[in-house]
């Protein structure tokens, strides 16, 4: 019975093409934005926590002054680098300290020039900070004590400056400071904030303090937790420790702070996470008003097929073969239109995907989600419709013009 | 559908004092009176009258499409009054073959998918299905007409699909309702010919509703309806 109904219903479909299609067209536009919002909102969030794990997944930032609000932090003595040695020192759990000063600077190379940030540290700021050499070699010892004038550039700083010309070896400019290439870091991409990561050179932070600063001071204090440490433990360690160096009383606020890396990362997914959800409810609505698409086309069919129906009443169909006929007529469409939205989703997804520089992430469970409630939708706004059909008096509608 | 056929000395259709009343109280229209017909099986009936005479709701009833106020409608021997709606449609589907005046053919849908129609609620796989289809539209004289829509074919030729998608079940009856209606009087003669000769060759029982004498005079009994009654049966020209 199931089989026939299938296939009256789907004869049915094919005489009236052009109006299925149109049926069909608010489930696939509802489904295929159902999944795009999820697979695109799943591909933010996966591509945020990458890029936080790219930072260092265990990085802590112990900076001076009282964070104010985003970007915003009050004025406060800087560190020195007894502070970045005495945590090293003091603080357990911690797998790497790297003290870091920098400053906007413009690298020249012949004719080209590039504005990047300058950072002196040493070569802890490399795994602190959880970036591998792509070519070259770390600072050397003797580099670091006397102040060489070396540097190590990031992947965009290379590209700007040099394209396709080998940069090892060369020397730039920063300034007034003339320095040599000896190493090239391993591209990050960008970072959640958009900023490029790749943007910077890394010169010793004796030659930092000596040649551009003109001072000693350390800006900046990168630890990376040890893995399986605690980072919260770690972070309080170093702000009792940095109290008592920096000499606060009980009774007064910090005048630093410390940043997991870890807790960003965190507030950042959970944002994303709920704006999928948002987008997804919306898109759901979407979703809705193609079924009562379908419900209002199925009952304008039947009253444009009365006498057919009356027919089909007349010669023996039965009451429930003509309900499920026409239910299944709107399963089909449906059904099939939840296909057609999948298959929308994915060129959608990895078209806005490379359009947005987003991995494109293919969520299974929602396509699975979106497709069954396509069927369900079929079945709950066919039903009315296809009752209406299948209750009608025989005669009358024969009779009906 | 249990129903057994009785004896085949038994007429086919058995009216028996039917009347049919719609609405009530001093609304009522009462459309039968108190019918009584037999109908043996290889009959050829024609039933006449003015509108409003009770041919219509008479066919309705005879077709199950329709149940009696009161009165017996035996058919093959089984009261038909006391079925369900579903058991009446398994009736009509098993043992009524119907043709209507305005043919009632699927708009684009081929000749061949309106013939298996039927077969197909009466579940006749595929191959056998197609086989009868083929077999009914060649015994109206539409073979290699199969594949055409309805739009495709003239008046006449869509009365002669409908007619073979009413025989494509072997019905026990043919309840035609006005079946020349539509038709040009060349057309309705053609038609009526075919059915005669249906009648005489295989001896089907038909049972048709017309208000054209010429048309009526195919047939081998013709009933006349008047008022609600019927007014008398007599022999048909053709004998």
């Amino acid at each position: 019975m199931l089989w026939n109904a299938l296939l009256l219903a789907l004869r049915e479909i094919r005489r009236n093409l052009m109006r299925s299609a149109l049926t069909m067209l608010g489930i696939v536009i509802g489904v295929a934005s159902v999944i795009v919002m999820v697979n695109l909102g799943s591909g933010a969030t996966a591509q945020v926590g990458e890029q936080i794990s790219s930072l260092g997944s265990n990085l802590l930032m112990v900076r001076t002054g009282q964070r104010l609000g985003f970007g915003q932090r009050s004025e406060a003595e800087l560190f020195d680098i007894d502070d970045a040695d005495a945590i090293d020192r003091e603080v357990g759990g911690i797998a790497a300290v790297a003290p870091g000063a920098s400053q906007p600077m413009t690298a020249i190379y012949g004719n080209r020039n590039w504005s990047t940030t300058v950072t002196g540290s040493d070569n802890n700021y490399f795994p602190v900070g959880n970036w591998t050499l792509a070519k070259g070699r770390e600072f050397s010892p003797s580099e670091l004590r006397a102040g060489a004038a070396v540097c190590i550039l990031g992947e965009g700083v290379r590209k700007e400056l040099f394209g396709s010309q080998e940069a090892l070896g060369e020397k730039l400019r920063l300034n007034k400071l003339s320095c040599q290439v000896i190493g090239l870091l391993e591209a990050k991409g960008q970072s959640a904030g958009g900023r490029d990561q790749d943007d910077l050179v890394v010169i010793p932070l004796r030659t930092f303090w000596r040649r551009v600063a003109g001072n000693q001071d350390v800006q900046m204090i990168y630890v990376s937790a040890r893995e399986g440490a605690s980072t919260s433990k770690v972070q309080r360690d170093i702000e009792l420790l940095m109290r008592e160096r920096r000499r606060i009383a009980a009774n007064e606020d910090d005048d630093f702070n410390v940043r997991d890396m870890k807790e960003i990362a965190e507030a950042l997914t959970g944002t994303t996470r709920v704006l999928t959800t948002l987008l997804g409810a919306v898109a759901a609505v979407s979703l809705l008003v193609g079924g009562i698409g379908i419900m209002n086309i199925m009952l304008v069919s039947v009253t444009e097929r009365t006498r057919e129906i009356g027919f089909r009443l007349a010669i023996g169909a039965l009451e429930r073969e003509v309900l499920l006929q026409f239910l299944v007529e709107a399963v089909v469409l449906s059904s099939f239109g939840g296909l057609l939205g999948i298959l929308l989703a994915v060129a959608t997804t990895y078209g806005l995907a490379a359009l947005m520089g987003m991995p494109a992430l293919l969520d299974a469970g929602i396509m699975l989600l979106a497709f069954l409630f396509s069927a369900a939708v079929g079945v709950i706004f066919g039903f009315f419709p296809a009752r209406k059909a299948a209750r009608q008096d025989p005669i009358e509608a024969l009779r009906y013009e | 559908m249990s129903a057994q056929p009785a004896t085949s000395a038994a007429p086919l259709i058995s009216l028996r004092d039917v009347t049919k009343v719609y609405g009530q109280g001093q609304a009522a229209m009462h459309a039968l009176r108190g019918i009584d017909l037999d109908i043996e099986p290889g009959a050829f009936v024609a039933m006449m009258g003015p509108s409003g005479s009770g041919k219509s709701t008479c066919m309705n009833i005879l077709g199950c499409l329709d149940t009696p106020t009161a009165g017996s409608y035996r058919f093959e021997g089984v009261e038909v009054g006391t079925l369900s709606r579903n058991q009446r449609a398994l009736l009509r589907r098993n043992y009524i073959g119907f043709v209507f005046q305005g043919f009632n053919l699927l708009a684009r849908t081929s000749a061949l998918e309106n013939v298996e129609l039927p077969l197909i609620y009466r579940g006749i796989p595929l191959a056998r299905r197609h086989a009868r289809a083929r077999a009914a539209l060649a015994a109206v004289g539409l073979s290699g007409w199969e594949s055409h829509s309805s739009s495709e074919l003239s008046g006449g030729q869509q009365q002669r699909v409908a007619i073979a998608r009413a025989l494509v079940t072997e019905p026990a009856v043919l309840l035609a309702d006005e079946p020349t209606g539509n038709l040009d009087t060349a057309r309705s003669l053609e038609i009526m010919e075919l059915l005669a000769r249906f009648n005489s060759e295989q001896g089907i029982t038909i049972v048709m509703v017309t208000h054209e004498a010429e048309m009526a005079a195919f047939a081998r009994q013709v009933v006349h309806f008047l008022d609600g009654h019927v007014d008398g049966a007599q022999s048909g020209g053709t004998g």
